[in-house]
């Protein structure tokens, strides 16, 4: 085994076990760091694919902001120990129901693909922000002016949502 | 020099070593540091000194408090012109090679995040006093 193989491997182990953390752990504070342990290991598994931009802006975006709202998402929270919501069991099994039902679409979609077809063994540049660059503001810069649309809309969403009106 | 020149041309995963190098020193003298002081300090363990403070004060009440939605709209918002920012970096880097048309592409993204910073402001959701 060469060290490339070797840090996907901990690189691996490491994103399924903090992803299971994130689903397991009672307190929403550890499974949020977990899930920042997640995007770390995702994160390494894109430098190992040669992705550096991508792996630098899933450190910056996920780990670094959307972590924070997630926090400040728990932290609107009431997370009084006696307050922690004790689910019944129709909840539970409607949840382990819907979770089933998804974990076996997917089972089926992979099973389905042809995924030994598209790996490719040679380096590739695809990822690196150049070769980024031009296929996102040459080949799809109609959905790069849209996802601007989409921002316009979260932003207007939040404010509407989180603005007290002034009277 | 001309090694590095050479590695920068072909953008492999190696070259990222002394960044990586770099990162486990930073850990590294953190983690010895910070367990050298803990393994080899004196602990003298009091009930006092055990006990919670801010600023010298004895804590009062409960910290698990519901707090105000507009750290949530700063945040969120912060969020939303980080990735704006974000998409600046590709083009950035191939800002000749795309030339006018790139350029007006840049400047369309750009006035849709106007416009919602416009509406921002004057909607005064980053104003903190209500």
């Amino acid at each position: 085994m060469d060290i490339l193989q070797i840090i996907f491997w901990i690189l691996t182990v490491m994103a399924i076990g903090c992803a299971l953390g994130v689903v397991l752990s009672r307190n929403p504070v550890n499974s949020v760091i977990f899930l920042i342990l997640t995007f770390f290991a995702i994160s390494g598994h894109y430098l190992l694919l040669n992705a550096q931009f991508l792996a630098i802006v899933n450190i910056i975006v996920y780990a670094g902001a959307i972590m924070v709202l997630f926090l400040f998402v728990i932290m609107l929270m009431n997370l009084n120990a006696d307050t922690e919501p004790q689910k019944s069991w129709l909840v539970q099994l409607a949840g382990v129901v819907s979770g089933g039902t998804l974990f076996l679409v997917i089972i089926a979609a992979i099973s389905k693909a042809n995924l030994l077809g598209v790996i490719n063994k040679e380096t590739t540049n695809i990822g690196l922000i150049k070769v980024l660059g031009q296929v996102l503001f040459k080949q799809y810069v109609l959905p790069f002016e849209i996802s601007s649309v989409l921002f316009l809309s979260a932003m207007i969403g939040a404010i509407v949502i989180g603005k007290k009106d002034m009277e | 020099m001309n090694l590095f020149l050479l590695n920068a041309a072909t953008n492999s995963l190696s070259d990222y070593l002394p960044i990586l190098m770099q990162i486990f020193m930073a850990i590294g003298i953190v983690a010895i540091m910070m367990g050298g002081s803990h393994l080899l300090g004196p602990k003298r363990k009091t009930k006092d000194k055990l006990a919670n403070f801010e600023s010298g004060i004895k804590a009062i009440g409960n910290a698990r408090q519901p707090m105000a939605i507009k750290y949530f709209l700063i945040a969120i918002l912060f969020v939303l012109f980080d990735v704006e920012v974000i998409f600046f970096y590709p083009y950035a880097v191939n800002f000749k090679e795309l030339g006018a048309e790139g350029f007006l592409a840049v400047v369309m993204f750009v006035s849709f995040f106007l416009i919602g910073f416009t509406y921002i402001i004057k909607k005064g959701a980053l104003k903190w006093e209500d």
